[in-house]
């Protein structure tokens, strides 16, 4: 354990890297599945296969094989990135495409009377969307989306395998030196733990508080 | 420097032989996985004092990187004089980790089956190993197999983290020889190309299996 304690500044900062990572590619997956999820449900046949294509690609290709396409062959097509963004683009692409389909059916769990009672009350297109469509949809796609941030936050880890100097990362230099092994790798697995429940409790709580636009209000916080 | 098809065409074969080992620890994962999953919603379920233990283990591994469980299996256990090779560490490891998954998919499988069912099986003198076994399992298995199908596949989009032990899967090779030739775009595009083929060769199969073993098991 010693070897923690006195290394502790060196996985905190590890950490703090998987904690800004996990702040910037939860970002853009919630931009991407936005986009790609109602590309899905789009009148355009162009645009629903385009989306169809993305999400297929980065669902059916490991998160592995994406950071290493980003981070190992962009290059030899002339576009270089550091690890970081490399990072921020896999994982928010990857889990854009899955999360894209929690916005999918979000949207479409939404019953077509809500759609069609809106139209008749004369609202426009953007009203329908933002005040009758989305408060409910949100509240179907909450659940979902926690999930895809707690298994994001654990493969914020598998940036390390492209050299980003997160935490698992750090974890790795520090056992080649110490051998210190088991006491690293447990600290290590409970600092992603307490992370995880954190995101996992706000999120409940977030979804417990959004409830009451669930309709027909079934539950009541 | 764009996509050169000789050097992919070349490089092909060994990156075959790698997909095959990555089909095989995820299968073989798949295997510890499902029966993991079993015993562990078992012992949850049997009220004794093991049952909470194992119902944190099971979270706490459930919310914790699948890597870094790998790199725990792999390096820290040998120095308590358990020595395992990757394909050991990758099938346990892999293995374990979705089968914390898999308990959570049976359970609801089973909260899934409507209480009715339990109390004619009872009316009908059914024993407990009889009701399970043609009453519950059947219908359990019917909501769960397409679920249990979708875990396959997400356990050979992880296998590729194996490549951080030294376990020869396609990533490995891909990096392997990306390393060799300093040529990353060709190596690196067929393995997901691969990990493409595997994934929809699996489901095809899936949906295959979903149709004759459901059938089969429903008739009893």
């Amino acid at each position: 354990m010693d070897a923690v304690i006195e290394a502790r500044n060196v996985l905190i900062g590890g950490f703090w890297v998987n904690i800004q990572l996990f702040a910037a590619s939860s970002l853009l997956m919630l931009i991407v599945s936005f986009v790609a999820g109602l590309a899905r449900l789009s009148g355009s046949r162009t645009v629903r296969g385009v989306a169809a294509v993305y999400v297929n690609l980065f669902r059916g290709t490991s998160l592995v094989v994406q950071l290493f396409w980003l981070y190992y062959a962009l290059p030899m097509l002339g576009i270089r990135l550091e690890a970081f963004p490399a990072a921020v683009i896999g994982l928010g692409l990857c889990f854009g495409a899955y999360a894209s389909e929690v916005v999918r059916a979000g949207l479409l769990a939404v019953g077509s009377g809500q759609r069609e009672a809106a139209l008749a009350l004369n609202m426009t297109r953007t009203q329908i969307f933002a005040r009758v469509l989305m408060p409910q949809a949100i509240v179907v796609m909450l659940p979902g989306y926690t999930n895809l941030f707690i298994l994001l936050l654990q493969a914020t880890a598998a940036a390390s395998l492209i050299t980003l100097q997160e935490l698992t990362f750090r974890a790795g230099s520090l056992n080649a030196v110490t051998f210190n092994t088991a006491p690293i790798f447990l600290t290590v697995l409970v600092a992603y733990f307490l992370f995880a429940q954190a995101v996992a409790r706000s999120l409940r709580e977030l979804e417990r508080r959004l409830a009451f636009w669930r309709w027909p209000r079934a539950r009541t916080a | 420097m764009i996509f050169d098809l000789r050097f992919a065409i070349e490089i092909l074969p060994r990156l075959i032989e790698g997909a095959l080992l990555t089909v095989l620890v995820t299968v073989l994962a798949f295997v510890v996985a499902a029966f993991g999953g079993v015993v562990i919603l078992m012992v949850r379920r049997s009220g004794t004092i093991v049952a909470p233990i194992v119902g944190f283990l099971a979270e706490f591994i459930r919310s914790t990187p699948l890597l870094v469980q790998i790199l725990f299996l792999y390096l820290a256990l040998p120095q308590y004089g358990i020595v395992l090779d990757p394909l050991e560490v990758g099938v346990i490891g892999i293995g374990l980790h979705y089968s914390c998954y898999l308990a959570e998919v049976y359970r609801a499988g089973l909260e899934a089956v409507p209480r009715g069912q339990f109390d004619a099986a009872t009316a009908l003198s059914f024993g407990r190993i009889e009701t399970y076994r043609r009453i519950v399992t059947p219908q359990v298995f019917q909501t769960v197999f397409p679920v249990l199908g979708n875990f396959l596949i997400y356990m050979y989009k992880d296998s590729p983290l194996l490549s951080v032990i030294a376990f020869a899967e396609l990533m490995f090779i891909a990096n392997e020889i990306g390393t060799a030739t300093f040529r990353y775009l060709e190596p690196v595009t067929l393995a997901g190309v691969l990990f493409l083929v595997m994934g929809a060769a699996t489901a095809s199969l899936l949906r295959f299996a979903e149709v004759r073993i459901g059938r089969r098991w429903v008739r009893g």
